[in-house]
């Protein structure tokens, strides 16, 4: 069978089901070469799916799928490589602790005599990296490069692989701005040397910039293809939600800011060496409070101090009866603490367990062992929450790791929402999730605080926290250095706070 | 219900090889009462399992932290050292000596993983290779018997005609089944096997529940150190337990539990200790020339590991499919070249 040539890669009815539900349902793409396109959606519209049936993991059930005209169906991710069809996981799935050349060369080494020839592979290394704007020692371990490098290096070794399509699934989700750029940068390049690429992300201001078509999926089915400058973000949105989002940000109410809250919490010349420089805190009953700033500022840092995940060197925190001990993070727990971390894979969920388990842990945890929580109970309290959270699971007894990460995260916030803990500290809780999952979890935010609850929000996404924080602590190079309230809270105010030290470098020789 | 169901490929197992073994031998099956006692080669393999029963029953708990314990073999020669001993010098007391060692030996090897980080191979590894040579040291360098009815009961006593040791460790299996299953310890103890950094940050004391894990195997180790000692009147410090750490872990695997920890079923594992004693007495009653035993067991133990497993349908379909494809593959060929 053939097809219109002038696309690189065309989809037509692809159709995918698995027991119980239809995950692609007669699915459209078109992709040109030289284009890069977007593929969005809610988590669990089909995206991965889609991705999937293109790199040979799983086997289409019906529909066609057509490469410079002529159909093809790779049975394997290597399969989909020799076709020209590359992808790129959000996980880098390169091998750290083998060097870059041995990475770029995998399954491919250059050999004389039977041997690697090292000199050769580092000669091929270098040349498959030419054009990536990369000078780096490739006989370095990967393991001694950033995520963004690893990335890079992962796109290279694709590219020359395949040389066709080359899919980036969620690349920039551990990636900080100007490696964003970076990247970006390279994802151009590609593009001009008439690649198509599909990019799938979350962010959609990366969207926007870098894409020029983009294609929504919704429960399986596409919604849309249009070209990226015809649309703007609600409309993209709309497409996603199949509904007119009220506010995509909640609207915030400024009303509560109150410097007359009550206190809750005060920390005071709280630090540690090597990790935060000492700080003060005070934390208001039923307050939220944002802690922004760059990627290894010491956003993270302060939050494992206050769980008691490192021991503080200097001061303490006290409520109103008295010292707080927050040696450990069982300690803190008991001091009334709750702790959803960044890293959902490694520190949040317990992956083989099921929903309710995932749940019930940190309640049964404090309980200890000796007083299980009786099935019933924990039946009840999954079901309360599933239902509560919106949680999307075949149902309690579903391993937790089969869920998508949004779903994910909601299970780990059920954890802790069951403790009913005084003061939560959400570490980027919506990293890595979908839009409308996004707007859920900053709902249910507000609707916690309402109740009382004060909450310690981590995030590099300044519109969430300009949409939920009473107050904003800004971080830079491991001290607090700016306090916004209210009014004050503005993208702006917050931008200008982390960028302060270059600004005040700037001001004097201009 | 949900037991039954876990367990059905170990039980199906079993029967295939009862099967297998009655063909041998067909008064496999066969069980008698004399003086008051139930005799028979299935009492003989419930009687002979004991120890290996009772060591994957520990060793359940710690692979399930995705950890293992190699000491348990020489923990058995230590602690019947100690009940030898405690016996000999008239101390009596042996078994709680020798359960007190059991405890030691288990609070050293938890101690080494859960607080000082080592990995679990390495830090049982330790005791593994030391451990002889305590239990020689206890002995004095020989082989200490003992006559003391109380002790011996637990390696050729019955009780209601049925044999001690197997009284002893289907007790031991059904109240640490119980106490995972009624208590919260079970659920506990898999959050920690499978993700030990998420469960601390969720609050459960993991480093309290990996030490307790290494305690019960080592307390499993002891009570198999008193069958093994009591069965033969005396502590052979070189020989008792040899090797058996390696089919407590195989027991446990052929039980369908992963290595990598996570859940665990104790009833699948002394499944998988009673299907490695059938091999053993099966090959024994079915007259094999003993030389066999070692090959035709290793042989047994293979099959069963493949047939158990749950990629087999994988591997079998992905191997059709590529026979299938290099079939076109040919055939297209044939075709381009005879255009």
């Amino acid at each position: 069978m053939t097809f219109r040539c002038d696309m690189l890669l065309t989809i037509r009815s692809l159709t995918k089901t698995f027991p119980g539900t239809r995950a692609l349902d007669r699915v459209d793409f078109d992709l040109a070469a030289g284009e890069v396109h977007a593929l969005l959606g809610e988590n669990g519209a089909g995206k991965s799916t889609l991705i999937k049936c293109l790199t040979g993991a799983y086997e289409r059930d019906e529909g066609v799928i057509a490469l410079d005209g002529a159909t093809v169906s790779p049975r394997s991710t290597s399969e989909a490589q020799e076709l020209g069809i590359g992808t790129v996981y959000q996980e880098v799935n390169l091998l750290p602790n083998l060097t870059v050349a041995q990475n770029l060369t995998f399954g491919h080494e250059p050999t004389r005599f039977g041997m690697v020839d090292r000199r050769a592979q580092r000669r091929q290394a270098e040349a498959m990296l030419e054009g990536y704007g990369l000078d780096i020692d490739v006989g370095r371990d990967l393991s001694a490069f950033s995520v963004a490098i690893r990335q890079i290096i992962a796109i290279a070794r694709a590219v020359a692989l395949s040389g066709k399509v080359l899919i980036l699934d969620e690349p920039t989700a551990s990636l900080d701005a100007r490696e964003v750029d970076t990247l970006f940068d390279v994802v151009r390049g590609l593009r001009d040397r008439g690649l198509g690429i599909v990019f799938v992300s979350h962010f959609l201001d990366q969207v926007f910039e870098l894409t020029d078509r983009v294609t929504v999926l919704r429960n399986g089915q596409k919604v849309t293809t249009e070209r990226t400058a015809d649309l703007d973000r609600v409309q993209l949105i709309e497409h996603m939600l199949g509904r007119a989002l009220e506010n995509e940000v909640v609207g915030h109410a400024k009303t509560h800011v109150g410097r007359d809250r009550p206190e809750l919490l005060s920390f005071e010349n709280f630090g540690r060496r090597g990790h935060v420089e000492p700080f003060d805190l005070k934390v208001g009953e039923g307050e939220v409070l944002g802690l922004a700033g760059l990627l290894g500022s010491g956003r993270t840092e302060s939050a494992e101090l206050m769980f008691g995940l490192a021991t503080a060197h200097s001061g303490g925190a006290r409520d109103r009866t008295g010292v707080l001990d927050l040696s450990s993070p069982r300690a803190a727990i008991a001091a009334g603490f709750g702790f959803a971390p960044e890293e959902r894979k490694e520190d949040g969920i317990v992956a083989d367990l099921s929903v309710r388990e995932n749940i019930a842990l940190a309640l049964q945890a404090r309980r200890g062992w000796a007083r299980p929580i009786p099935r019933a109970e924990q039946l009840r309290l999954a079901d309360e929450y599933i239902e509560k959270l919106d949680i999307r699971t075949s149902g309690p007894e579903q391993p937790i790791g089969d869920l998508s990460g949004g779903n994910q995260q909601k299970v780990v916030l059920a954890r802790w929402l069951a403790m009913n803990p005084r003061f939560l500290i959400l570490d980027e809780p919506t990293r890595g999730i979908d839009v409308g999952a996004h707007a859920e979890i900053l709902r249910l935010i507000q609707q916690v605080t309402a109740q009382g609850m004060s909450i310690l929000v981590i995030s590099s996404e300044l519109d969430e926290l300009i949409a939920v924080a009473d107050r904003v602590i800004v971080v830079r190079d491991r001290r607090h250095v700016a306090e916004l309230t209210g009014a004050e809270i503005t993208t702006d105010t917050i931008v200008r706070a982390i960028a302060a030290p270059d600004r005040e470098l700037a001001e004097p020789s201009a | 219900m949900i037991v039954l169901r876990r367990v059905t490929p170990q039980l199906l197992t079993l029967a295939a090889l009862a099967a297998l073994v009655t063909l041998f031998f067909p008064d496999f099956l066969r069980i008698e009462v004399v003086d008051g006692r139930l005799v028979g080669p299935i009492m003989d393999i419930l009687k002979r399992g004991a120890p290996v029963g009772l060591l994957a029953v520990g060793m359940t708990l710690v692979i399930a932290t995705r950890g293992i314990d190699l000491s348990v073999g020489t923990t058995m020669a230590i602690t019947g050292a100690v009940a030898a001993w405690s016996i000999t010098q008239g101390y009596g007391l042996g078994g709680a000596l020798a359960l007190l060692a059991g405890v030691l030996a288990g609070l050293w090897n938890g101690t080494l993983v859960a607080i000082v980080g080592i990995q679990p191979i390495v830090a049982t590894l330790i005791l593994m290779t030391s451990g002889r040579g305590i239990a020689q040291l206890v002995t004095e360098g020989r082989i200490l018997t003992f006559s003391h009815d109380g002790m011996a009961f637990f390696g050729s006593g019955a009780l209601l005609g049925i044999p001690a040791p197997a009284l002893l460790w289907g007790l031991t299996a059904v109240a640490v089944a119980l106490l995972m299953r009624r208590s919260a310890l079970g659920m506990l103890i898999e959050a920690v096997g499978v993700n030990r950094a998420a469960s601390a940050l969720a609050g459960v004391n993991a480093t309290v529940l990996l030490i307790a894990v290494y305690v019960a195997s080592g307390l499993c180790a002891a009570l198999a150190g008193i069958v093994a000692t009591a069965d033969i009147r005396g502590a052979d410090a070189n020989n008792a337990g040899l090797w058996l750490e390696l089919d407590a872990i195989l027991a446990v695997v052929i039980g369908g539990n992963s290595l990598l920890g996570g859940r665990f079923s104790i009833a699948a594992s002394v499944l998988g200790a009673l299907i490695i004693q059938t091999v053993d007495t099966g090959i024994l009653l079915a007259g094999f020339p003993s030389e066999y035993n070692l090959v035709i067991k290793a042989g047994l133990v293979l099959v069963i590991l493949v047939l158990q497993s749950p990629n087999l349908a994988h591997h079998w379909y992905a191997l059709r499919r590529a026979a299938q494809v290099r079939r076109e593959r040919a055939m297209g060929a044939a075709k381009e070249t005879g255009r």
